[in-house]
């Protein structure tokens, strides 16, 4: 990927050829349509414009062979392993005029709505994978069986922005009632789209059959002749299109759970909310006049050219992370040793043992922690066990693999030597040291450290070549990103061990430059620090946090309780130092963690977050305060990161503007429909005013004007 | 403790339809573990008294052991029919009677009491796995004139046999394939076929998914003069034509074995009792004479004559070869009681399935003649061998007296 404008794009084409298919029992002939692009699994079936023509003509013709008599039924299903996984969204960057986006919507309405309107019965055998457009196509069927194989059902529009616009707003809740309807379309999108697996399927009444995989379309045909000949009836549960209030409720409901989780900022949920809301009276050709409309406006957003740019960082660049060397050159990892046994040591030793699959050593400097730390791996594994997330004969192995010691006799023969110890600079070279003297001159030693240089920490070995940092973030188990710093030194070989290592261990990787807390802590100390700044002059946290909604996934004091802010604090400290005044180390945090506070707010009953009244009395006074307007807070707020950014930027510290994106995305749990952030800074102008330029030009994540 | 031998019957059986192999075919681009994965889910699905961890045994043939055919193809064709992971599973190579030699496997592990219920099944995709595909003969084959070079080559031993047995004419041939592909025909009519064929999808990535339900190969209303037209590609005015000959096939089979004691524990059907079997090798040159000492011995094991069996069940692998067996033991050339409903010359023969075919056949045979008692199922196998089992029809009036 460039940060060039987007060139026009060559559609994979899937067809849709037609086989008959005489049914068992005297049921008929039905018209089988295969829905197949030529490629194998790894290239999903999708509906580009080409696609959807040759669906049309498909369907045209089926059609005319019903309405002859030639067939009784008709059913479409996919290739191997995918039925259909929707829309092909790669061209919508080149979409330039709404116009463009209104014919994309209407196209693929009348090509499904000819399916649903064959004068047979219609049926969706969904053998594989099924998004978006390809569930809509299933949805426009009489009937549907599912395979229990398929790994993944979707409504995932909402999560880029988009809306299920080819019927899915009105078919769905039709045919399920709102509350599974708005379960699929909005509230899973917006919890790490999260996928239905193929038994929730049929539980949920979107399948009316679910079928074994191992013969799944001979059976799927078998469970269609029983249908025609009325050997097997279709029993659903009715859906209630008259309670209004039931059906307001739900859509309500599904309304707040949005707003929660987008602050209101991303347009397409609350659209396709809006959409479900109508379904229960609106017809047929209103609803998908209105889809119609609705895509044609979400296809011209910003919003969504974010969500699709953060789509395709975290898809494509995050594979192919920027600023990596040869793979060739890494050298394998047969045994990891970690000094340390802290909480974050435990996370490591588990990570590495678990995704590696070789014997990690922990050290420490006296036996209880060394014990306290493997127990606390074991205690993670049980958990994992119960979880069934791991074998018992997994379980067994890493319960095994991970062990303890005092000595640092046990990483001589270890490849790649991984530290978690206190940050501090001469705590970090003393351990250091005393490892070279016991690894080989080849094993990799990698620094966890979140701010400290990499280049000094090295600088006192006989090889400092082989450091590398190499930072996580907690908690290591689910947080995607990882950073990996070369410092001055680093040697080719030792860089690309440790991105060969991150992938093995299922990272997103981001190479960054050897300073002061890296990338994400670095605009996110920038963030928190003008955020609490403008507090502690006297605006109000409710305010304040008004002006930053939808940004980071919660508001910035609560996601300081989950930082930690002790460890807030001294990332400030060590910003402000490196960088000077324009990191802000606010005294109401220091005075937070000095009273071991962990945090500025408690949870009520209900797991919601109340100002803690002991924080409150340890706030700021400003003798003048300045009391800022919700604008006005944003103002400064996104300036401040985009004045960073721009800094970060001329300084070399990431490859591209685009891994700053994805780093604060897979890192932070910044929002795709902000493309991360920089998308949202030129969007709002931000980048003009302070930057005197756009970052990234018009059309990678906004619309080409 | 002495050893008690149990009684084995086949409780049913069922195919694919058989396709033409090539780029053409109906399951050019159809794997071949999902061709007989088909059969074994059609068995545990007619089957629903049987409990799927009763199976004990997974036997399946393949003459070419590599791609979708290898890598151990009985165990995973049990894993991947949905069979736990406690049943084991085995391949097994005899070339044409695979299928067949995976029957007596198994029956013989029943019969000695180590398994109590077993699949046995084959599948050759000749389309995917052309014959002689990978094979590496021996150099002293040839060096030593251990077999004539001709006898790795099928076509050519038919034409050896029509050398040894002139009586047995290319006239003949042609009239028994007619004959062959008019009884198919009918019965296919007669809805005979049908009930033991597992409806399969084909993939195709052009064409989109299809559903076989019927034999591709057949040529019903095929004519002596269409046939006297073709031609001889194993020798120059040779006898051996695609018409009078099984062709290039792909297809599977598979069927349920039981003891006796655990098919009246479960309540599984009994549509045949075994009753004795041979191997017996031949001269490689003339492979297809091979069923005619299998007989014999089987014959010989069960204590009857050839008076006795009054239904067959030969593989056409090549009409002279039916013909050489229907000579020897002087029955007509059109005799009714001899593959009522047509054979491989119509049907298709993919190698390693075939065996299963003929039983399965066999057993409806039996449900439509009670008085029959005894009937046989042979073949012929490459590289000089024949295969003969004899089996009992329990709708037989003196079934499980002794004979």
């Amino acid at each position: 990927m460039t940060t060039t404008a987007p060139e026009a794009h060559a559609e994979v084409v899937t067809h849709s050829p037609v086989q008959d298919v005489v049914l068992p029992g005297g049921a008929g002939v039905l018209a089988l349509v295969t829905l197949d692009n030529g490629k194998d699994h790894t290239r999903p079936t999708t509906f580009g414009p080409e696609s959807v023509a040759g669906l049309q003509e498909t369907f045209d013709s089926l059609r005319a062979r019903a309405e002859a008599g030639e067939i009784q039924a008709a059913a479409v299903t996919g290739k191997p392993f995918v039925f259909a996984v929707g829309a092909d969204l790669s061209g919508v960057p080149t979409v330039t005029d709404r116009a463009q986006a209104l014919e994309i919507a209407r196209a693929g309405h009348r090509a499904f709505a000819t399916f649903a309107d064959l004068p047979v019965p219609t049926f969706a055998f969904v053998n594989g994978a099924a998004m978006g457009g390809g569930v809509e196509l299933a949805l426009s069927a009489t009937y549907r069986t599912v395979s229990a194989g398929v790994p993944a059902f979707a409504l995932p529009e909402t999560f880029l922005g988009l809306l299920p616009g080819w019927g899915g707003c009105w078919l769905l809740p039709r045919l399920v009632g709102p509350e599974h309807a708005l379960t699929v379309i909005a509230a899973n999108p917006l919890s790490q789209n999260r996928m239905l697996p193929a038994k929730d399927v049929a539980r949920l009444g979107i399948a009316d059959v679910l079928l074994e995989p191992a013969d799944f379309l001979e059976d799927s045909l078998r469970w269609a002749a029983a249908v025609l000949t009325g050997e097997v009836s279709v029993d659903r549960a009715p859906v209630d299109l008259d309670d209004a209030q039931a059906w307001d409720a739900a859509c309500d409901a599904a309304r707040k759970n949005a707003l929660a989780k987008t602050a209101g900022r991303s347009p397409g949920v609350l659209r396709a909310i809006d959409l479900v809301r109508a379904a229960r009276t609106s017809d047929r050709e209103e609803a998908f006049a209105a889809e119609d409309e609705a895509l044609g406006d979400l296809v011209m957003s910003d919003e969504l050219r974010a969500g699709l740019y953060a789509f395709d960082l975290v898809q494509k660049r995050a594979k192919r992370p920027a600023g990596a060397p040869d793979k060739a050159l890494a050298r394998p990892v047969t045994k990891v040793g970690v000094v340390g046994a802290g909480l974050m040591a435990s996370q490591l030793a588990l990570l590495f043992a678990r995704r590696l699959g070789v014997p990690v050593v922990m050290t420490d400097l006296d036996e209880e922690r060394v014990t306290t730390g493997v127990e606390s791996v074991h205690r993670e594994v049980e958990a994992l066990l119960e979880k069934r997330r791991v074998s018992p004969d997994q379980a067994s192995f890493l319960t095994r693999a991970v062990t303890g010691s005092t000595s640092k006799d046990g990483f001589a023969d270890a490849d790649l030597v991984i530290e978690a110890v206190f940050e501090e600079m001469s705590v970090k070279q003393q351990v250091f040291a005393e490892v070279e003297a016991v690894v080989s001159p080849e094993c990799v030693l990698m620094t966890n450290t979140s701010s400290l240089s990499v280049t000094e920490m090295a600088s006192r070995l006989e090889h400092p070549e082989r450091v590398v940092g190499f930072h996580f973030f907690n908690p290591v188990a689910v947080m995607p990103l990882l950073e990996i710093v070369p410092g001055e030194r680093t040697d080719e070989a030792t860089l690309a061990t440790a991105f060969a290592t991150g992938k093995a261990l299922r990272k997103t990787c981001i190479r960054s430059k050897d300073t002061a807390s890296f990338v994400v802590n670095r605009l996110l100390g920038r963030f928190m620090g003008e955020y609490s700044r403008i507090v502690d002059e006297g605006t109000p946290v409710e305010v304040a946090d008004r002006a930053v909604a939808g940004l980071a996934p919660m508001p910035p004091f609560v996601l300081l309780g989950l930082v930690g802010p002790a460890i807030a604090l001294h990332n400030s400290e060590t910003l402000h130092r490196a960088f000077g005044d324009r990191f802000h180390v606010s005294p109401t945090l220091r005075r937070v963690v000095e009273a071991g506070k962990r945090g500025y707010y408690l949870t009520d009953e209900r797991g919601r977050p109340v100002p803690d009244p002991e924080v409150e009395a340890m706030r700021e006074q400003p003798a003048e305060p300045v009391v800022l307007e919700v604008d006005e807070v944003r103002e400064r707020v996104l300036g401040a990161i985009a004045e960073e950014v721009g800094i970060m930027l001329a300084d070399g510290v990431v490859e591209a503007p685009m891994d700053i994106d994805l780093a604060m995305i897979t890192g932070a749990g910044f929002q795709f429909w902000n493309g991360g952030i920089i998308p949202l800074l030129d969007r709002e102008g931000v980048t003009e005013r302070v930057l005197g330029r756009r970052v990234l030009p018009r059309g990678v994540a906004s619309v080409l004007a | 403790m002495p050893r008690e031998l149990q009684e084995v019957v086949f409780v049913d059986g069922v195919r694919t339809p058989f396709g033409k192999a090539g780029e053409k075919g109906m399951y050019a681009q159809t794997r071949a573990d999902d061709l007989v994965v088909k059969c074994v889910r059609e068995l545990l699905r007619r089957h629903p008294e049987l409990p799927k961890e009763r199976v004990e045994e997974v036997a399946i043939a393949a003459t070419t052991q590599i791609g979708d055919q290898g890598l151990t193809l009985g165990r995973l064709t049990g894993l991947l029919s949905g069979l736990p992971k406690s049943t084991p599973g085995y391949s097994i190579d005899r070339m044409c009677a695979g299928a067949m030699t995976a029957v007596t496997n198994v029956s013989s592990s029943i019969g000695v009491g180590a398994i109590d219920v077993a699949v046995a099944g084959g599948v050759e995709h000749m389309g995917r796995h052309p014959m002689g595909e990978g094979v590496d003969p021996n150099p002293r084959i040839v060096a030593e004139r251990l077999v004539d070079e001709s006898a790795l080559v099928m076509g050519r031993t038919a034409e050896n046999l029509h050398d040894r047995f002139p009586e047995l004419t290319k006239e003949r041939c042609d009239a028994f394939a007619v004959g062959s592909q008019r009884k198919l025909a009918a019965a296919y009519e007669a809805g005979h076929v049908q009930p033991d064929l597992v409806p399969v999808a084909t993939r195709h990535v052009e064409k989109g998914w299809g559903l076989a339900t019927v034999d591709e190969p057949p040529r019903p209303g095929t004519t002596l003069e269409e046939l006297a037209t073709l031609r001889t590609p194993f020798r120059p005015h040779g006898n051996v034509t695609a018409g009078n000959a099984a062709g290039l096939n792909d297809g599977a089979t598979a069927c349920l074995l039981a003891s006796q004691a655990a098919a009246d524990e479960l309540g599984l059907p009994v549509r045949m009792r075994l009753v004795s079997y041979a191997f017996v090798g031949v001269e490689p040159e003339v492979m297809g004479i091979g069923p005619v000492p299998a007989t014999e011995k089987a014959l010989a094991k069960a204590g009857l004559t050839i008076e006795d069996i009054g239904l067959f069940e030969l593989n056409e692998a090549f009409a002279v070869q039916v013909l050489s067996f229907l000579d020897h033991f002087g029955i007509a050339d059109d005799d009714e009681r001899v593959n009522p409903w047509g054979g491989a010359i119509a049907t298709g023969h993919p190698l390693a399935s075939s065996g299963v075919r003929l039983m399965t056949q066999l057993a409806r045979h039996f449900e439509a003649h009670p008085e029959v008692r005894y009937g046989l199922t042979a073949m012929c196998i490459g590289i000089g061998m024949g295969g003969a089992v004899i089996w009992e029809n329990p709708q037989h009036a003196d079934y499980g007296k002794d004979a």
